[in-house]
């Protein structure tokens, strides 16, 4: 029963991160930026729910409220900044977004206090197999609402005329460009899409979890990982990785100890990339 | 040329001028007595650093207003420089610096936070400047012979001693089963040491032994060995976020234990963000304004609660109150060495032994204050739903009973 827990436990808080594992690896794919502040656009958007929390609006309205917002923050900060950067190589790109993360982080210091706040949604709690296994209804709640978001996004690229704009901007900028694709306003949009995203995991993490200010960091390593493990441009394979690190992670928790949680799930990732790499030369030996 | 070289003079004379004129203000000058410190105005620790400013401000104007400080038949007015460290340590010990050696003050106010203090402590004790801190707990603080540091809180180590033997007690005096989740940074796992200790004296077991990462967000999976390993005791320690997190999830797993002890409860405000999931949890705190502590200045805990108030717009922290308690203790340092002289300062701090409205000050000589029990309150609502802390141990203070065990999730 205990790995039937933390089985779930994991897949839950997987989907969570798999979607801002999603907004990222759809921007990096697309303008080739690594996002060093997606952790705190994450945590914007779980202010946006908490202060509809505040106001008394159930803090579940953030996940139709926080995006929206979240959306012309993403588009104004690329006519800001991310426009000036995007052409150039990827350490400048990280540089700018670093800058940005910083900002963001004293803004909300300012802005909202320093104290760890949360939005309590007063779902309840799902008991399975004769109570043995516990699941609070948010978490289920916020996997479902990450499922749901997700499957739109992929059906909204495969079917609208921006997605496929922004597909074809993905595969080769310029010869989308001659074929009179406004790639501007493809890149706008695309970083507005993966603020959006952010903002809806935001909600939903005020609701699961905590926020504050600082707390961002975690949020951009995370999905950094999932993206590096699922390889870029492989939409399903950063739902399938989110979901694997999201287990992986609660059975080191429960077999070695919290203390290497996070050391065990950087582990992995080594492995991941030496493995991939000897994979990459045995390739390379058969061509020969 | 003439009248540039006449600009430059002026210039450099204005410059010196004022250069000494700051030296001079800032150390004993008139009738003035000027403290230095640096709090966490902005960053992540800057609400309890507006608390520890407001406590000390508080202090000051109550001091100055009942009569001041009385040294050599004088009577002087404590004041003090804040600058803002930013949460940031590196800026801590900067700010020391610059407080010593370019505003020339000649005693100190401690930061916020143990981190902050373990920053400065060098730099005060490198110019032999001795600092009254209130806010820095850390064992570690009080172990390396520093001479010129003195806190008026009790070390982090005995935080949650008294939730492991008051647990023993209620067992009939047999040894319990511990579950604890401790934060890895200087404080929890200092609190930790301290449950160690305690569990060894009373012949407990520690049966779940969890470090939590300082990104802790999630500690599901200790839950779930707490609900299969059924201990007596649960103990977490992770500041604010650790307090939140905590609560949040034992009450969405429906986890049962019969006591759960925590600290930082005060600052997350569990009872406001948390309401009725709140109820029964234990917290370890310097300070509750019910305990019957008496001084001259504030009263005790009841007047200093309401003072505050009127004062500030929110009732006080125990951040706030051991604060103010500071400067309480400089003043009495003073009159009893009669004399700025650094060193003599120093001696009478560490000769001090007195009671203030937050408690018996009497210093070890590392520095910590060991007359001053912790106090545990328990989150206790009403059938309307409002939560309170009281009270429960050390009996000594009690204003409520403990509830023990704590009722089950299906019963509640």
């Amino acid at each position: 029963m205990i790995s039937v827990q933390a089985c779930l436990d994991g897949i839950l808080l997987g989907i969570l991160f798999a979607l801002i594992a999603y907004g990222m690896a759809l921007q990096w794919g697309v303008m080739n930026i690594i996002n060093i502040a997606q952790g705190d656009l994450v945590i914007l958007g779980g202010y946006i729910a908490y202060f509809m929390y505040l106001y008394g609006i159930h803090p579940a309205w953030g996940v139709i409220v926080s995006p929206i917002i979240m959306y012309f923050v993403g588009v104004g900060l690329y006519k800001l900044v991310i426009n000036k950067v995007v052409d150039r190589d990827l350490f400048i790109s990280i540089l700018a977004t670093f800058g940005i993360s910083i900002l963001f982080m004293q803004l909300m210091n300012f802005a909202f206090g320093a104290d760890v706040v949360l939005a309590n949604s007063g779902y309840g709690t799902t008991f399975l197999f004769d109570s043995n296994v516990v699941l609070p209804n948010s978490k289920i709640f916020s996997a479902f609402v990450s499922i749901i978001f997700a499957i739109c996004l992929v059906i909204y690229m495969k079917t609208s005329k921006l997605g496929r704009a922004i597909r074809a901007t993905a595969q080769n900028a310029r010869a989308a460009k001659i074929l009179g694709v406004d790639t501007e306003k493809v890149y706008a949009a695309t970083f507005g899409i993966n603020a959006a995203l952010c903002g809806v995991a935001g909600a939903l993490i005020s609701i699961t979890f905590t926020i504050h200010p600082y707390m961002g960091l975690p949020y951009t390593i995370r999905s950094f990982m999932i993206v590096i493990v699922a390889g870029l441009g492989n939409l399903p394979g950063v739902a399938i990785s989110g979901m694997g690190l999201g287990v992986f992670e609660e059975f080191a928790d429960y077999i070695l100890g919290t203390e290497f949680r996070i050391g065990s799930v950087f582990l992995l990732l080594v492995l991941i990339l030496v493995y991939r790499r000897f994979k990459l030369s045995k390739k390379r030996e058969y061509l020969k | 040329m003439k009248i540039r070289n006449f600009i430059i003079t002026f210039v450099s004379a204005i410059a010196l001028l004022l250069s000494t004129a700051t030296i001079s203000f800032a150390k004993v000058v008139g009738d003035k007595i000027v403290l230095g410190a640096a709090v966490s105005l902005t960053g992540k620790y800057s609400s309890n650093g507006v608390h520890t400013q407001n406590g000390y401000n508080m202090a000051v104007d109550r001091i100055n207003s009942m009569g001041g400080i009385k040294v050599g038949g004088k009577t002087y007015k404590f004041e003090i420089i804040y600058y803002d460290d930013e949460s940031n340590p590196k800026r801590a010990a900067q700010l020391a610096e610059r407080l010593i050696s370019q505003d020339g003050v000649e005693f100190m106010l401690g930061p916020y936070s143990s981190g902050l203090t373990k920053a400065m402590a060098p730099v005060t004790e490198k110019y032999g400047v001795p600092m009254v801190e209130a806010n820095g707990a850390s064992r570690s603080l009080f172990t390396k012979g520093y001479k010129y540091l003195f806190a008026v809180l009790a070390p982090a180590n005995l935080y949650l001693d008294v939730a492991i033997r008051t647990a023993v007690e209620l067992n009939g005096g047999k040894g319990v089963k511990i579950a604890q989740a401790f934060e890895q940074d200087a404080f929890s796992q200092d609190v930790r040491l301290g449950i160690l200790d305690a569990a060894k004296d009373t012949g407990s077991e520690i049966i779940i032994d969890d470090k939590l990462p300082k990104e802790l967000n999630d500690m599901a999976a200790t839950l779930v060995k707490v609900k299969q390993m059924k201990p007596d005791v649960l103990v977490v320690s992770g500041h604010t976020k650790g307090a939140l997190t905590a609560i949040r999830q034992i009450s969405e797993m429906k986890v049962d234990v019969p006591m759960l002890a925590m600290t930082h409860c005060d600052a997350a405000k569990l009872s406001k963000q948390h309401g009725k999931n709140a109820q029964y949890a234990l917290c370890a705190s310097q300070w509750h304004k019910t305990l019957t502590y008496k001084d001259k200045w504030f009263k005790d805990g009841m007047t200093y609660d309401a003072d505050f108030n009127k004062m500030f717009g929110y009732a006080p922290p125990y951040q706030a109150a051991e604060s103010s308690a500071a400067l309480l203790v400089f003043k009495d340092a003073f009159e009893r060495a009669n004399s700025f002289d650094q060193k003599k300062v120093r001696d009478a701090l560490a000769a001090t032994d007195m009671q203030t409205f937050y408690g018996n000050i009497k210093f070890a000589p590392g520095g910590q204050n060991v007359s001053k029990p912790m106090v545990l309150f328990q989150v206790i609502c009403d059938s309307s739903g409002k939560c309170e802390n009281k009270v429960v141990a050390p009996l000594k203070w009690a204003s409520a009973k403990l509830i023990h065990p704590v009722p089950k999730w299906s019963e509640r």
